[in-house]
């Protein structure tokens, strides 16, 4: 139980740093440069892994987890839950757009309220 | 008296969320321009012909290109009307017949005759309308809901008949585009500090409605909704 401590500390972080990225209001600059190094992060560390196979091993039980298999698959499902939530806030921004767009091009197109004779 | 001198209520637009009622829809703008005589139906999109049939019937129409939910086209709707200089007042009324003409020119009374910028349509103020013990549940749980989360006490948070002063609608704006626009519609209320009041109204349930009507899986997406971004 207690071995395994690092890493629960470790996987419990992560998803606060994601719970953090949904409420954390943010400015496009820096959010969008924040993803890109994210991103390159990631990159490196999967090439990492792929050069020294050994070396997930080594941290996995440095973390207190058994196998590195075992540690890239926990990072995985960090990722992924990142994934969905930025995801998911992505596509609020682009149906929000829509909204406004549809909005204007169905008023435009409209009789002008009003302009009846009646 | 105010109603006498105004013949076809041309200070006042009834906006109709539109999405396939082509059986109804016909109908409905028919009787409503009895006494109303500027109509604008918000055509969400349909697949069938509702919009050719609701303009056939007398009433101005505008049209999503794309299925956007029932809170954009009221916003639309709303949207839409403030480009009459002579809008003064705005009811959003239901294109399936289920609410009744008298009770959307008697709300337009009270705002005319009384200080608020807000009536709202109330099932529960009178024993009139008969919805089932479920959907009853249901409802009030909505309305306890919405009482804690706004402050504003309403009697029932999720009738679609309301009527609103056209310059109150400046202060609020929809952003839920599909059906936590009801809940969304009291918040934005108590935020803007609008005088508001309930008004009995007649809900008609029909077979037709029924069918149609918020099944108890709608009430789950309408809070997550809320509560998720």
């Amino acid at each position: 139980m207690e071995d395994q401590l690092v890493i629960k500390v470790l996987l419990l972080a992560s998803i606060a740093v994601i719970g953090l990225v949904i409420v954390w209001p943010g400015r496009g600059a820096r959010r969008l440069a924040l993803r890109r190094l994210g991103l390159l992060a990631l990159a490196a560390l999967a090439a990492l892994a792929v050069i020294f196979p050994d070396l997930s091993n080594d941290v996995a039980q440095l973390v207190g987890v058994g196998r590195g298999a075992d540690l890239l698959l926990y990072g995985l499902v960090v990722v992924f839950i990142g994934y969905v939530v930025t995801a998911r806030v992505q596509r609020y921004r682009v149906s929000e757009h829509l909204t406004e767009l549809t909005r204007a091009l169905a008023i435009q197109s409209a009789e002008k309220p009003g302009s009846r004779p009646e | 008296m105010a109603a006498s001198t105004s013949p076809g209520n041309l200070d006042t637009w009834l906006v109709v969320p539109l999405f396939n009622e082509a059986t109804v829809i016909g109908d409905v703008v028919r009787e409503a321009r009895l006494t109303f005589t500027k109509i604008v139906c918000i055509d969400d999109g349909s697949s069938d012909d509702s919009a050719a049939i609701a303009a056939e019937a007398g009433a101005y129409v505008v049209r999503h290109s794309v299925n956007l939910g029932q809170g954009a086209a009221l916003q639309t709707g709303f949207d839409y009307i403030t480009g009459d200089s002579a809008a003064k007042y705005a009811v959003t009324f239901d294109s399936d017949g289920q609410h009744r003409v008298e009770d959307a020119l008697a709300m337009v009374e009270r705002l005319r005759t009384e200080e608020l910028d807000v009536v709202l349509g109330s099932r529960f103020l009178d024993n009139r309308t008969k919805p089932g013990t479920l959907k009853r549940i249901v409802l009030k749980a909505a309305i306890a809901f919405t009482n804690i989360t706004t402050g504003v006490k309403l009697t029932d948070a999720h009738n679609g008949l309301r009527a609103f002063r056209v310059d109150a609608l400046h202060s609020i704006r929809i952003r839920q585009n599909r059906m936590a626009h009801a809940s969304e519609l009291v918040t934005l209320i108590g935020r803007a500090k609008l005088r508001y009041a309930e008004q009995p109204v007649h809900i008609v349930y029909t077979d037709y409605s029924r069918a149609k009507g918020q099944s108890l899986w709608n009430s789950v997406n309408i809070l997550i909704d809320l509560t998720l971004k």
